[in-house]
């Protein structure tokens, strides 16, 4: 017991540590941003006074749109102040499953950039099977969800096949693969049958009431279903890669390739159908978005979720459980920067800088060790720079 | 020049890689030292030329203390170093080379190779080397770039040169040549640290060996003494050199290889249609200088080459153009070249890397499902069979020494059915007593009835072990011959002379 909280501290010591230090500047950031702190400049006790001042609050308020929010309006119950934790759980559901799209992905070797396109496609088939099926209740989403799914393994199944065939990397097929999504998506909802009668804007019919994700804590809450679907995701990620033959080759492939390939492993087998799972990993958050959330298709429906995932898998090591605390971080970032920007000021774009900063980081694991003088792990130390060279 | 080391001691963590060593080197003195792989004398040599910074001890030049923290220092000290793996831009000239980090510029700062040029000529000229200062590096045999190396070292006045296992790529006849080089640079005064495991080498040219083990050095003997203590010496124990070959039925022809073909991707033939068969309980040796081909076809026998044309007959059937996983499930066992890069993968568990080839096949495999109870239980057979040393299976591999990580690899290649053997370079950077047990190994392979065909640029390997020997030489075999041949003969074949005719 002792041992495995060990291992657990030593894991997350340099993501935590990288968020620290992400937090710290931004932080600094925040102070020498706001005017009335730099106004004091000349006296350095006020100066530094309202600096921290300036920084609480702003942090004060990320939580408070993040997790709790103690100022309650008139008859509301204590359950309303926790609308913000459920917000980032609603805003990390489909991150947790791209997230885990990315790290699946690392843990074969391969770094898919593709999450966003693939989630697109996952979005444009549930929302089809949404809004122009009616099916019961429970078979319907299945089957709205399945064809997001399929769709989406489809196109990262396309990356894997060109790669495995014709050796090309799919850091570039991804990101080429995610353009084409971006714009199939504004061609498509301009078509007949994604347009919303009625409209003339680029928006498809909202899902039928059959194929929507059912409410976890009434109307009031946009909480659903889909982080049950997430989190069973995760499962599945995680007994898929330790569990089951499949993984095994995976992760061979992942930790050496050419050793793999002279025990016999089809390295081509592997890349095609990791690619396959991860673009329906991707796929699924797209759906979930649609069914679960937006209900609607729109061009802007992806958002960042592909892009956050690559993050949100460096930071949670590739792992799954790490993938889902990763996203929860992320979607409490999110969450709780719109409340800091509305009751602060301070823009929302800052949460942007604590990501980047975050990503900067955890890619650049010697500079953390040095700054806190840690002594070099071991661990899978090797595996973001393994995900970049491919 | 006379170089003396006392009480190094080097520690990384836990590990004491240098223990107190004391050393002295005197003028014109061919020192050997003789250790097996990870005893510490790369430490020591590196402790010498500044690579590393010992703990503690001294370094003293004509009996004068020296304080060497940086390779200019040993440089400056007359110290000069033929690393292993040669430090040379392959594309520029022999002057170019040599002038390297110590370029003098002439007005208006241009180059002046001209100094270098007569500055190579006359170390050549002294030498008796033959080295034309305007040869591109790369069009040169290895054992001329090594000369580059040592001309390099000599233009800097080294006065203590060494040399890091300088014959582990040289033919036959190089090594003779870089002997009688050693033997002319003593005789003008220069002393030489000789690193190499290689024995007859050392009790050929070595006025004085030092034999260092775990760190420590064990024993300061004269060249007289015989291999076979050198070797148990080296060791800590006694070992066998010369494996015990048992006569035996040779069986029928179980691989034949015909008008075998292997390309690049660029389509130029490395190995080119060459023609060869091992029988049932037979050693085919395939000798030859490193990089002529061997590699190639050695993997080119389990299909892991992407063109290949010819054919690869195992037991009468047919398997050149099967993927790679029926290759070896049709019978073929394959001990690859780098067990590190294509032998096992490094950050999985002993456990897992014995079941690489097996784990979708029962018992390993239940449906999609691993089970981890078996692997961990059949791992637990291997390790005892193979008499692996190790903590537990559920380690990494990669925290295994060289000699414990090739045993894995012979192991799960064996945990198949097996008709043939095919070993590439299986006893390369092995300690003594993992060779013993390599060697003992493919023997009993073939004492079984299996064919093996063993790839090896060691002479004294393919001597000890083979039935017959082919000899590759730029892609092609230039004859198989009985494991009668002399190590003269063998030698000039694997500097592509032919002198007769095929004889099997």
């Amino acid at each position: 017991m002792r041992n495995s909280l060990a291992k657990f501290l030593q894991a997350i010591k340099l993501p935590g540590l990288s968020f620290l230090m992400a937090f710290t500047l931004t932080g600094l950031i925040i102070a020498i941003s706001d005017a009335k702190v730099i106004a004091k400049f000349s006296t350095p006790l006020e100066f530094i006074k309202s600096a921290l001042a300036a920084i609480g609050n702003a942090y004060l308020a990320l939580f408070q749109g993040a997790v709790y929010d103690v100022n309650l309006t008139k008859g509301h119950t204590f359950i309303h102040g926790f609308y913000p934790l459920s917000e980032t759980i609603v805003i990390a559901t489909p991150l947790i499953l791209t997230g885990l799209s990315v790290a699946l992905a690392f843990k074969a070797g391969l770094f898919n950039i593709g999450a966003q396109g693939q989630f697109i496609f996952g979005a444009i088939g549930a929302s089809y099977v949404g809004f122009h099926f009616h099916l019961p209740i429970g078979i319907h989403i299945l089957v709205a969800a399945l064809v997001g799914a399929f769709f989406a393994a489809i196109w990262g199944g396309i990356v894997g096949l060109l790669k495995a065939r014709t050796g090309a990397h799919e850091v570039i097929l991804t990101i080429m693969m995610n353009y084409i999504a971006s714009y199939f998506i504004l061609w498509i909802l301009k078509t007949q049958s994604f347009l919303r009668p009625g409209r003339i804007d680029p928006i498809a019919p909202e899902v039928n009431q059959s194929a929507r994700l059912p409410l976890l804590a009434g109307a009031n809450f946009r909480l659903n279903f889909g982080i049950f679907i997430a989190l069973a995701a995760a499962v599945f990620v995680w007994w898929l890669l330790t569990k089951t033959t499949i993984g095994f080759k995976f992760r061979a492939v992942g930790a050496n390739g050419q050793a793999a390939k002279t025990a016999g492993i089809s390295v081509p087998f592997v890349i095609t159908s990791t690619m396959m799972i991860c673009g329906a990993l991707a796929g699924l958050g797209g759906a979930v978005q649609v069914l679960g959330s937006t209900y609607s298709l729109n061009t802007d429906i992806a958002g960042s979720f592909g892009f956050d995932a690559i993050t949100v898998a460096l930071l949670g090591r590739a792992q799954p459980l790490g993938t889902v605390f990763a996203a929860l971080l992320f979607g409490a970032l999110h969450a709780g920067g719109r409340t800091m920007q509305s009751s602060t000021g301070v823009p929302l774009d800052i949460v942007l800088v604590t990501q980047a900063l975050v990503v900067l980081f955890i890619a650049a694991p010697a500079f953390v060790r040095y700054i806190f003088r840690i002594k070099k792990l071991n661990a899978s130390a090797s595996l973001t720079s393994k995900g970049w060279n491919g | 020049m006379s170089l003396e080391l006392r009480g190094i001691t080097k520690t990384f963590g836990s590990l004491t890689a240098n223990d107190s060593i004391n050393l002295r080197v005197e003028t014109g003195q061919i020192h050997a030292i003789l250790g097996e792989n990870g005893a510490g004398k790369s430490t020591l040599m590196n402790i010498v030329y500044g690579l590393l910074n010992a703990d503690s001890g001294e370094i003293l030049v004509d009996e004068k203390l020296v304080d060497i923290s940086e390779p200019i220092d040993a440089l400056s000290a007359g110290i000069g170093m033929v690393h292993q793996h040669f430090m040379l831009i392959p594309v520029f000239t022999v002057a170019e080379n040599i002038i390297l980090g110590h370029e003098k510029s002439s007005k208006f700062g241009v180059i002046d190779i001209d100094a270098a040029r007569l500055a190579i000529r006359k170390v050549s000229k002294d030498f008796g080397f033959e080295v034309d200062p305007d040869a591109i590096v790369e069009s040169l045999p290895v054992g001329i770039q090594q000369k580059v190396e040592i001309i390099r070292a000599l233009i800097y006045e080294a006065k203590v040169l060494i040399l890091d296992e300088p014959t582990a790529v040289l033919t036959p006849q190089e090594t003779d040549e870089l002997l009688k080089t050693m033997r002319e640079l003593k005789a003008k005064g220069t002393s030489i640290i000789f690193i190499t495991h290689k024995l007859r080498e050392v009790r050929e040219v070595a006025d004085q060996i030092t034999i260092i083990r775990r760190g420590k050095v064990v024993a300061a003997v004269s060249p007289t003494t015989s291999e076979g203590e050198l070797a148990s010496m080296m060791v800590g124990r006694a070992v066998d050199l010369a494996p015990v070959k048992h006569k035996h039925q040779i069986g029928e022809p179980i691989l034949v290889a015909t008008n075998l073909t292997v390309r690049d991707a660029m389509g130029t033939a490395i190995v080119k249609s060459v023609n060869f068969h091992v029988n049932a309980g037979e050693v085919l040796a395939i000798a030859g200088v490193q990089g002529n081909g061997q590699s190639e076809l050695a993997r080119a026998l389990i299909n892991l080459e992407s063109h290949i044309e010819g054919s690869i007959k195992l037991a009468g059937a047919e398997i050149r153009g099967s993927s790679i996983y029926d290759s070896l499930h049709s019978g073929i066992a394959f001990i690859p070249e780098s067990r590190e890069l294509d032998g096992l993968v490094g950050s999985f568990s002993i456990a897992e890397n014995l079941i690489l080839d097996l784990h979708d096949q029962q018992p390993y495999a239940k449906g999609i499902n691993l089970s981890a109870s078996t692997v961990l239980s059949e791992a637990e057979k291997r390790v005892t069979e193979f008499d692996i040393r190790l903590q537990s299976v559920s380690d990494a591999v990669s925290t295994l020494s060289g000699g414990n990580k090739q045993k894995v690899v012979i192991a799960r290649e064996l945990s198949r059915p097996v008709k043939v053997l095919v070993a590439s370079q299986p006893t390369r950077g092995l300690d003594v007593g993992s060779i013993e047990f390599v060697h003992e190994r493919i023997l009993a392979e073939r004492d079984q009835g299996r064919g093996v065909i063993l790839f090896s640029t060691e002479l004294d390997e393919v001597m000890a072990l083979a039935d017959r020997i082919a000899v590759m030489y730029r892609g092609e075999i230039l004859e198989i011959v009985d494991s009668g041949v002399t190590r003269g003969e063998l030698g000039l074949l694997m500097a592509g002379v032919v002198t007769k005719k095929a004889s099997a």
